[in-house]
């Protein structure tokens, strides 16, 4: 029995009942890995396989076999980092910053999103450190007491900034998501049948009861967790674009850099939820959970912050011209009109033109579209951290030291390798973990579902708590309103 | 008070015997019942706790003990040289020569090993300068292609064996010739007379790979010697004298003491250049004009008919050229780098004719008395199998002589019963020879010289000789059958200059230099001085050249290839075209493009019915219709590092008339394969940027100095400032001292000498042909050179932006020219600094910005942050990466290691480096001065580049002590000729550029 609500489209399609839900996701996790999941990791380690080799010859050669020069002192590497970080952007931004603006349709999608956020700031961590040349010294740049006296860090250094922003990111984000999944676990933990299975998920699940009590802190911790995770979205990435926004390189110097960078990292993210959304979702059989209207909802975003973007490289433009400065002025004529143009047109057709499409509702509602656009995205994505760094580098002041950057094989190698170690892990996510978080879904498919309250007006928080069964939360946040 | 109620906590404490009570006060009941538990009592006092700690314990010693420690060895003198103290370098005179260049050489040497080399300011030649190539001589001294031992046939033999079998076959070997390049030691020359007279039919031929044997012809068989110093207007055809010619160091100081200027002085000597090949010294020139090879005979003509004849026919730079040396009278100097005789001829008669008090036949120079025609006989005679004994004297024909191959078949046939090389390695030649007895390096030798007549100079040995060889004057005085060592014969020479005073000698040995005219004089060259007449009726009958025409020059760096083994010198970029590691074909733009030949491309060379593949270098200034390869590579057995660098041209050298002929006609044809180009720059115009640098004319200056240099200034609320007047920073304070530098621009002439002083001075790597074109050479110094450009942003108004831009990367067909030595600039607000995370670069209380290599992790962010794009990083081990062995051996072996510097480290893999300002020197100079109570005096400490500057362009000094000669040079140039690179951006640079002032009437766009 399903009631339709005549004013809202419904958030979960084909009536699922709380049994469904627990159903549809736990059988990823508990039914015997299918082919098509065994066959992506094989190629996912074969990618591994690559990024440890590349590894190798780095740590045991030198940085020299990456492409690198004199007067290009980073390329591939900042840029793949930047690119990693970005990326990681979106799961926090929907598990932190939606929960605040309480948009219930995120709760489909939040899990996975914010293990590819971990996943990603994975991937991105390993460029700082092996990008150094001496990364066996990577701990140096940690505050720590030492036996040196005055050696300290340089608290002046964009760097040292990157190094706590992206720790704490990381932290913090791991935690937000482990908090997430302990009741999803404790499901699964309750249903499991193999012995290793029972250990594994009830140690992950951390004596999780499903209790009133556990409920509140849950929620609790959530909320603080969103709260502290929301400055972070905006922070990280802010501090990212210091690393280039304080240094005296034309095409770095900018003060735009922080909000457009974070708008850049928004975007791209959202183009890689979507492109890892619309795989699980078919090979998961979970169309019901993700929605079109989902995909739509994150279309509008990339859309948005795809046109904060555009605005933002063309105001870099005109603030070169309205500044006077020659040096500025011409790094930006040679980014549109240099040796680099294919890489500077690349990403003004990926970054602002091809967002624009999402304006035709028939490419929002476009499945297929909507992946090719995903993957353009992340592409002009990658090509814009590569266009402002090496074609900011590659003709600075002295016309002497111009040159030209090309990767190295280790280069490629490396930055493959890191794709190989995200779909890894996350394809090991998406086999042992819930990918879908079931504790929240099911407190949105009370909306949908006739024998659920209706809406009274009241504050939700007020509500009587339901029974629960299976790990269903009994006073799981619930919320009518979409509005408020 | 009523009692509180009493709660018991079990029936022991009721009953509270002495036993509970014994035990209640203790944290743990101690009556465990561990040992009814355990039964046996070893259990009971080695419990678990124990086990782990011992456990742990022993896996720690084991774990230890098994790490061993790099044992190095550091063992003190047994018996302590006299002189010698641990850490304190000894300065010892010495002269470098070979055979070509005369520097006066000062010899630093550590532990009694020399590591480097500066300029003897007592020598009244090079005054203190000294050239790249002489720089970099000190490490061939531990170059280990050198031959170690006495050889026969190429395997190791006894000296007394090969002596006595050389004696043997000498006594009958009839016609022996020795071969030498141009010998200047007075003494040497009389071993070689000594021989000769123990060896009656010994002939001793000079040759020059450079020949200078038409010049020597035009003056009477003698070389004039020059000061540019007292020429107002020089006019220079094809003579490369700041780079090649002659005596380039000793040029370079005279030449650029008529081109400082300064607001007290505002006059300069005016250059015109005539030449093919776009020269170092063509690049300073105010007015370049390309000739073809084949057009330089008539340039003379028409000179010789402007300046003698009845006036000047030909392009308008000519006619000027001429008008102005007529003007200029005694003041006027022409130098012809031409070996045609005729060319020569005609040069001397028009300085004769001018008068000019610049050319010096009484007191002539030494440096070239190779005769073209007597080498040539010599050798037909070799092949024609006419001579029974050659000694090849340090020379080695068969590579770079025009007829070195047919020499080699000769010497490989037999046609010579006795061959003798004195070579110091067994090279093209040397592997051909019977015998080898190496010499010594000049570094291990006694030697006398005299470069210009009545000025002596002296070698002596700054360490004892590494191998089994034998000074070659020992050797000759040996086989002469003169018992006496080579130095007991020296002393005994120069009596006649020291008189038999030992500290006169002891003085000549200390300051390296004497002058005198005591010791005999060569004989001049044979050979009549042609008339006017007679050379332009030669110019006129002279040959046609037919199609593209080759140039054949000689590089400042590897010169003509005898030092070709030394990878400083390898890897020291071109002036010019900042090419390293080997030869190429400099090609016009114009050829290439309508030949369709790209930068790169290979193209198989074909002249004399030899042919070789070089890549293609776009070269603007180069002449039109003519291209240009440097000779002195293509060796093929010098060692690791010069083997198969290049192709060797000089078998495309002709000999005409006596004379080689650098040119020839040559066809050109694309292979289809392509080499690239190792350049250190790659952008070659400076896209009109003003705040790089900067250059005005001699017009403007003389009107108002205050006009020449453009300062930037930034708005502020009290109006234009100074971009260092606006600063959010705090200050620096410095208390004590504030080192900078000044550099002239004007004096500059960019040779290239710091470039290798500073690699020398701070054990720089060398990285090879393939990780500069990954641009990645390691030179802390550099020198930036720009050619001027058709466009400019003038033309943005009417051009466009866009296609300005693109038009301004392209050089001009023939540039002006401008060097920028560049290197750490020091910045008082450094954005290096900031940027480390880990604080690895920071600034020093005397304004130096330092490189802390032990804390650098690698970031390379400070090298992104750096305008000046200075700093440079270790990519890979460059002492122990099997891929830099055959580059940079010399940080591989103990023998190389001897060069390295032992006050400066040899950086790690990973770390950042770059210019230090040579802190190990202000160091050194400070604790002398505190040694002695008292400051560090001006000029006493200077930097490795600053040091070896021929020109003395870069002036070192202490900006807080207002009576520095730095601190007065900013003072009195400060808003005239003053700037800092990039000021605009408000670094606050220590190092301060002094404005280019060219002596034309207007600047070319840059």
């Amino acid at each position: 029995m399903q009631h339709v609500s005549p004013v809202r489209e419904p958030l979960v399609t084909g009536g699922k009942t709380y049994h469904d839900v627990t159903q549809d996701v736990c059988r990823q996790v508990e039914a015997a890995p299918n082919v098509r999941w065994m066959a992506a990791l094989a190629v996912a380690l074969f990618f591994l396989g690559v990024f440890f080799y590349s590894v190798y010859r780095t740590l045991w050669y030198g940085i020299g076999e990456w492409g690198l020069n004199k007067t290009v002192g980073w390329a591939w590497d900042i840029t793949n980092f930047v690119w990693w970080v970005g990326i990681g952007h979106a799961g926090t931004l929907i598990s932190a910053v939606l929960l605040l603006f309480r948009q219930k349709w995120r709760t489909s999608i939040n899990r996975a999103a914010e293990a590819m956020t971990i996943f990603a700031v994975i991937c991105a961590a390993m460029f700082p450190v092996l990008h150094m040349g001496r990364p066996w010294l990577a701990y140096w740049v940690f505050p720590l007491q030492n036996t040196f006296g005055s050696l300290w860090v340089n608290f002046n250094s964009p760097l040292l900034w990157d190094v706590f922003a992206i720790s704490t990111y990381f932290t913090v984000s791991l935690v937000f998501w482990y908090t997430g999944l302990v009741p999803d676990f404790a499901t699964i933990r309750d249903r499991a049948k193999g012995p290793i299975a029972k250990v594994a998920y009830s140690l992950l699940s951390m004596g999780w009861k499903g209790s009133a009590k556990h409920w509140s802190r849950y929620e609790t911790v959530s909320l603080i967790l969103a709260g502290v995770s929301t400055p972070l979205v905006l922070s990280v990435h802010t501090i990212v674009s210091m690393d280039f926004a304080t240094s005296v390189v034309p095409g770095w110097h900018t003060t735009i850099f922080p909000p457009y960078f974070v708008a850049g990292a928004i975007f791209s993210g959202f183009a890689m939820v979507l492109t890892l959304m619309l795989i699980t979702r078919v090979v998961f059989k979970l169309e019901d959970y993700i929605t079109l209207e989902h995909i739509a909802l994150m279309n509008k975003i990339m859309m948005v912050t795809g046109s904060i973007v555009g605005v933002a490289y063309i105001t870099e433009f005109f603030i070169a011209w309205y500044s006077g400065v020659e040096f500025e002025q011409y790094a930006f004529i040679n980014r549109a009109t240099g040796p680099y143009w294919w890489a500077y047109w690349s990403m003004m057709t990926c970054n602002v033109i091809s967002p624009q499409l999402v304006w035709f509702r028939r490419i929002r509602y476009s499945i297929p579209a909507t992946f090719v656009l995903s993957i353009i995205v992340n592409i002009g994505m990658w090509f814009e951290r590569f266009v402002i760094i090496v074609t900011s580098l590659h003709r600075d002041y002295l016309p002497s030291s111009w040159a030209m950057f090309s990767p190295s094989i280790i280069d490629i190698g490396i930055y493959v390798g890191t794709l190989g170690l995200f779909f890894t892990l996350f394809l090991l996510f998406a086999k042992f973990f819930p990918v879908i978080n079931m504790a929240e879904v099911k407190s949105v498919l009370k909306y949908t579902v006739d024998n659920g309250p209706t809406y009274t007006g009241h504050d939700p928080h007020h509500t009587t708590p339901q029974t629960a069964t299976h790990g269903v939360p009994a006073s799981a946040p619930v919320n009518y309103d979409k509005h408020d | 008070m009523q009692e509180s109620p009493k709660y018991w906590k079990g029936i022991e404490e009721l009953e509270n015997s002495p036993e509970f009570v014994k035990n209640a006060l203790t944290e743990f009941a101690d009556f465990l019942p561990v040992k009814e538990t355990y039964g046996s009592s070893d259990a009971a006092v080695a419990p678990r706790r124990d086990f782990l700690k011992l456990m742990g314990f022993g896996i720690a010693a084991a774990t230890l003990a098994s790490c061993e420690t790099p044992i190095k060895k550091a063992i003190p003198y047994l018996n302590k040289p006299e002189e010698v103290d641990p850490g304190i370098a000894n300065f010892y005179a010495s002269t470098y020569f070979n055979g070509q260049d005369y520097n006066s050489v000062l010899v630093k040497t550590r532990e009694g090993r020399p590591i480097k080399l500066e300029g003897n300011p007592e020598s009244p030649i090079t005054r203190g300068g000294l050239s790249a190539r002489a720089q970099a001589s000190v490490l061939s001294l531990y170059d280990g292609a050198r031959l170690q031992h006495f050889a026969i046939k190429g395997k190791k033999a006894e000296k007394d064996r090969v002596d006595q079998e050389i004696r043997t076959a000498l006594a009958g070997a009839g016609r022996t010739v020795i071969v030498s390049p141009t010998i200047i030691s007075p003494s040497t020359k009389k071993v070689i007379a000594e021989f000769a007279s123990r060896y009656p039919g010994t002939e001793h031929v000079m040759y020059d790979v450079n020949s200078a044997s038409g010049l020597l012809r035009a003056n009477g068989g003698v070389l004039p010697s020059y000061d540019f110093s007292k020429a107002d207007v020089i006019v220079s055809l094809g003579a490369d004298f700041l780079g090649t010619w002659i005596s380039p160091v000793e040029f370079a100081r005279q030449y650029v003491a008529n081109r400082k200027v300064s607001s007290d002085k505002r006059t300069m000597s005016r250059h015109f250049q005539f030449e093919s090949a776009l020269t170092l010294t063509g690049s300073n020139a105010d007015v370049r004009v390309p000739v073809k090879p084949s057009e330089m005979g008539a340039t003379a003509v028409a000179l010789y008919n402007g300046v003698v004849g009845g006036g000047a026919a030909g392009s308008a730079q000519l006619k000027k050229a001429a008008a102005e040396l007529k003007a200029a009278g005694s003041r006027g100097l022409v130098v012809s780098g031409s070996n045609d005789p005729a060319v020569q001829a005609l040069v001397t008669a028009i300085n004769q004719s001018l008068g000019s008090a610049a050319v010096d036949v009484a007191a002539p120079s030494m440096v070239r008395q190779g005769d073209d025609a007597r080498m040539e006989r010599a050798v037909k005679d070799i092949i024609g199998g006419q001579v029974g004994a050659v000694i090849f004297y340090n020379a080695n024909p068969v590579f770079d002589h025009p007829m070195g191959a047919q020499l080699g078949e000769a010497l490989k046939g037999g046609k010579v019963k006795t061959t003798i090389s004195l070579n110091d390695r067994l090279d093209e030649t040397g592997s051909l020879c019977t015998y080898a007895a190496p010499d010594h390096h000049w570094l291990e030798s006694w030697n006398d010289y005299e470069p210009k007549r009545g000025f002596l100079s002296l070698a002596q040995p700054a360490i004892s000789p590494l191998f089994a060889t034998r000074q070659a004057q020992d050797s000759l005085l040996t086989w002469a059958g003169n018992p006496t060592s080579y130095y007991n014969y020296l002393r005994t020479q120069w009596k006649a200059v020291t008189g038999s005073d030992a500290k006169a000698w002891d003085k000549a040995v200390h300051d390296g230099v004497a002058t005198g005219s005591a010791l005999a004089a060569p004989a001049a060259q044979a050979g009549a001085a042609m008339g006017a007449a007679e050379a332009i009726s030669a110019i006129n009958s002279a040959p046609k050249f037919t199609g593209v025409e080759l140039c054949i020059y000689e590089k400042v760096g590897v010169g003509n290839g005898t030092e070709a083994n030394n990878p400083w010198l390898q890897e020291l970029p071109d002036p010019v075209s900042k090419a390293t590691w080997g030869n190429y074909v400099a090609v016009p733009r114009k050829m290439a493009e309508e030949k369709d030949w790209a930068q790169g491309d290979v193209l198989k060379v074909t002249a004399n019915g030899k042919s070789i593949e070089l890549p293609v270098l776009i070269q603007p200034g180069q002449a039109a219709g003519s291209v240009a390869i440097a000779l002195g590579y293509g060796r093929t057995q010098a060692g690791k590092v010069a083997d198969k660098v290049g192709e060797n041209v000089l078998p495309f050298a002709v000999l005409r008339n006596g004379a080689i002929m650098y040119a020839n006609s040559v066809t050109l044809e694309k292979t289809g394969a392509t080499s690239p180009i190792a350049q250190t720059q790659t952008h070659h115009t400076i896209m009109d940027r003003k705040p790089v640098v900067q250059e005005s004319t001699l017009k403007q200056y003389r009107e108002n100095p205050k006009e020449v240099t453009e300062y930037e200034t930034i708005s502020t609320p009290d109006g234009p400032q100074k971009p260092n007047k606006v600063s959010l920073w705090q200050d620096y304070e410095y208390k004590n001292h504030h080192w900078g530098m000044a550099i002239d621009l004007n004096s500059c002439i960019g040779c290239g000498s710091c470039v290798v002083g500073c690699q020398a001075e701070n054990n720089v790597a060398v990285v090879g042909k393939q990780e500069v074109i990954n641009r990645r050479e390691m030179h802390w110094m550099r020198i930036d050179r720009y050619y001027s450009s058709d466009a400019s942003k003038e033309d943005f108004e009417t051009k466009g932006k866009l296609d300005t831009y693109a038009a301004m990367e392209d050089p001009s067909e023939n540039p002006s020219v401008i060097f920028q030595p560049m290197m750490c600039q020091h910045c008082n607000h450094a954005p290096c600094e900031t940027v480390c995370p880990v604080l690895a670069t920071t600034h020093s209380s005397e304004g130096l910005n330092q490189m802390t290599y032990n804390r650098c992790v690698g970031t390379r962010y400070c090298a992104n942050n750096c305008p000046y794009k200075v700093r440079r990083f270790n990519w890979f081990s460059y002492y122990s990466n099997e891929k830099f062995e055959a580059v940079n051996g010399h940080m591989f072996t103990d023998l190389g290691r001897m060069v390295l510097n032992p006050d400066v480290t040899v950086r790690a893999r990973g770390v950042m480096e770059k210019c230090s300002l040579c802190v190990q020197r202000i160091q050194l100079g400070k604790l002398e001065a505190k040694k002695q109570k008292r400051r560090p005096k001006d000029g006493e400490i200077v930097s490795a580049c600053a040091q070896s500057c021929p020109t003395q362009a870069i002036v070192f000094g202490d900006m807080r002590d207002p009576e520095s000669r730095l601190s007065k040079l900013l003072r009195r140039e400060d808003g005239e000729r003053a700037f800092h690179v990039l000021d605009a951006i408000n670094v606050q640079p220590n190092m301060t550029y002094l404005t280019k002032i060219r002596n034309t009437e207007e600047v070319r766009n840059a």
